[in-house]
């Protein structure tokens, strides 16, 4: 069943979420395969933060169905939403500075004896996980500050990996990269995909790089899905141009109001 | 290649490309890389400057002054070195500190209760006035200098109305061996200013809850992302320097065997304890800071005080060498700090 695509992790029927005046959301519906890699993308305020705060139990939905692993969930909070195997690597990534990387890998799910911090114990199985994960960093006792955006990254991604993420979200991942620090998330995400361990829904502005590691494509457009396709089918052209038309119709809407045009959750802040 | 990078870490600690260094050099560095380092340094060659210059500072009884005023001010630097690695700040642990011995004198002459019992009941109520400070900044997000400046003021009213602002003497019921180890004798203060300064230099740089301390201080977007309950962490730290303060004011309350209104001189002790902290390498921007850097600064401004008392000059001058002190170590922490992160120089 494992990495065929055949068994479902995650679905998302019908989901609606309203912000007093704001329809973030009208009607989603997604479809996560376990062990696939879904590129979800869209326009600034088309609604792709509220979808992932949804799905990682940070906002409740006001209508709708999520399905994990085939069975209905009522997510209530983030924690519950993690204990389910569902991890949502942010934009900001969660890392605190001052602190080391093996102290950030396992933030808020410390090795403990007595009480006290099993420091060692979880410097050496931070050294080892990011071994295996193929992250190469100088040294996790080094403060998370010294390190590049894409290490930063690659160790945010590592420790959702660490924590038994199943259904893991990436926030924008590339954003704000060079290419050789994007290339770095990419070939991890690669990595995981071939694993077949995880499953991996990609939240993308800029997509042209998405498009090289995704298995299939959504549009989201003004609080639903309008577009979904497998990679191999679609295009960076293609993709471009729905977005730009959107773009268009956006413009032409402002010059005639619209009340629907008012309609559209806040960017994030 | 996982493999080498492996081996390479258990022979030579200091990152590739480095050159390998003696084992003496590397210590050194350590020992330099330590934030306390340099505040060390100077409390040592303050030291060795006033012991030079009057042949009274090295004496026993200018010892035990020099322990006695240390101890209530690093006491507070204690906790509030937690709260400020939160980025908070606490002004009201001040009065808190002059409150908490009233209470204890209250309990046991007004309503017959047992010394020690009175002594923990004066603690949980600056454990409450600690909680309200916490409640109030984090669930109606009033800065905290403002919420504390506010409990401040109500807490030192509450002394001057129920004291009529009269000091009151030290209950009798309390023996002298309670006397004793509460303060009255010579070592007792700096004796617990020790243990405490341990147990919480190990809270927080050994514990889950240091950890999600600095975290919380760091980056609270993040660290509340990460399932950290950051409102639980902040009023907890408001919780333990407010117990500190009302434990370093009975502590001093016993030492000087009366019970002040005007203990700690208003705000003066709690600014005393920041700058105590600041000096030792306290950021006040949040997400660092050290328990043993704070207990050296309390060290360096009572060697200050003593060292410039005994060698004859005013104590007037006092004040601007702390100005200068403080700005001095916060112009270092910032310019440290990047060196830090940047490796070196």
């Amino acid at each position: 069943m494992a990495g065929d695509g055949g068994g479902e992790a995650l679905r998302v029927e019908h989901v609606a979420k309203r912000f007093g005046g704001l329809t973030a959301l009208r009607d989603v519906n997604l479809r996560l395969a376990r062990g696939e890699v879904l590129g979800l993308i869209g326009d600034n305020g088309a609604g792709k933060s509220t979808l992932i705060k949804i799905i990682c139990g940070f906002h409740q939905p006001d209508a709708g169905k999520i399905f994990v692993g085939g069975e209905e969930v009522a997510l209530k909070s983030v924690d519950h939403a993690r204990t389910l195997g569902i991890d949502t690597v942010y934009q900001d990534l969660a890392l605190v500075n001052e602190l080391s990387v093996y102290h950030n890998m396992f933030l808020n799910r410390e090795l403990v004896r007595w009480r006290l911090l099993g420091n060692r114990r979880m410097r050496r199985l931070a050294q080892q996980h990011l071994d295996n994960m193929g992250v190469n960093i100088p040294s996790v006792d080094d403060e998370v500050a010294k390190l590049s955006g894409g290490q930063r990254q690659a160790i945010a991604v590592a420790r959702s990996v660490y924590s038994d993420a199943k259904i893991l979200l990436l926030d924008e991942p590339l954003a704000a990269m060079g290419a050789k620090e994007g290339a770095l998330i990419l070939d991890l995400v690669r990595d995981l995909k071939d694993r077949g361990e995880v499953s991996i829904i990609i939240i993308a502005h800029n997509y042209g790089q998405i498009l090289e590691v995704c298995d299939r494509i959504n549009l989201l457009q003004h609080g639903s899905i309008t577009f979904d396709k497998p990679t191999s089918e679609t295009s960076v052209q293609e993709l471009t141009d729905l977005v730009v038309a959107e773009y268009r119709a956006a413009r032409t809407q402002k010059l005639r109001p619209d009340p629907s045009a008012n309609a559209r959750p806040t960017p994030r802040p | 290649m996982s493999d080498s990078v492996d081996v390479a870490e258990r022979v030579e600690p200091a990152p590739a490309g480095r050159p390998s260094r003696g084992p003496l050099r590397r210590v050194g560095e350590a020992f330099l890389r330590r934030r306390e380092t340099s505040v060390l340094v100077v409390a040592l060659g303050l030291g060795v400057y006033f012991a030079s210059a009057s042949p009274a500072f090295l004496t026993q009884p200018n010892m035990v002054n020099i322990a006695q005023a240390t101890a209530p001010v690093a006491i507070i630097a204690a906790g509030m070195v937690l709260v400020l690695v939160n980025g908070e700040i606490d002004l009201s642990v001040a009065v808190v500190f002059a409150l908490a011995p009233f209470n204890m004198h209250y309990l046991v002459d007004y309503h017959g209760v047992p010394i020690l019992l009175a002594i923990v009941l004066a603690l949980a109520i600056s454990a409450f006035i600690g909680f309200v400070n916490g409640f109030i900044t984090v669930f109606f997000r009033v800065p905290s200098f403002v919420t504390t400046l506010g409990t401040a003021n109500i807490v030192i009213g509450l002394v001057l109305v129920t004291s009529h602002a009269y000091p009151a003497p030290i209950p009798d019921a309390a023996t002298e061996t309670i006397r004793h180890w509460f303060g009255a004798s010579d070592w007792a203060h700096i004796t617990w200013c020790l243990l405490i300064v341990a147990s919480f230099h190990v809270l927080l740089t050994r514990t889950p809850w240091g950890l999600h301390t600095i975290a919380v201080g760091g980056n609270p977007l993040g660290a509340t992302e990460a399932g950290i309950r950051a409102g639980r962490i902040k009023i907890g730290n408001f919780m333990m320097v407010s117990t500190l303060g009302g434990f370093a004011g009975i502590l001093e309350a016993f030492r000087i065997n009366t019970i002040d209104p005007n203990l700690g001189g208003g705000f003066g002790i709690m600014f005393t304890a920041v700058s105590a902290a600041v000096i030792g390498g306290t950021a006040l921007a949040g997400g660092s800071g050290t328990v043993i850097g704070a207990f050296l600064g309390a060290l360096v401004l009572a060697e200050l005080q003593d060292g410039m008392n005994l060698i004859g000059i005013s104590a007037n001058p006092y004040f601007i060498i702390l100005g200068v002190a403080i700005l001095v170590s916060m112009i270092a922490n910032v310019y440290l700090s990047r060196l830090r992160r940047t490796g070196r120089a």
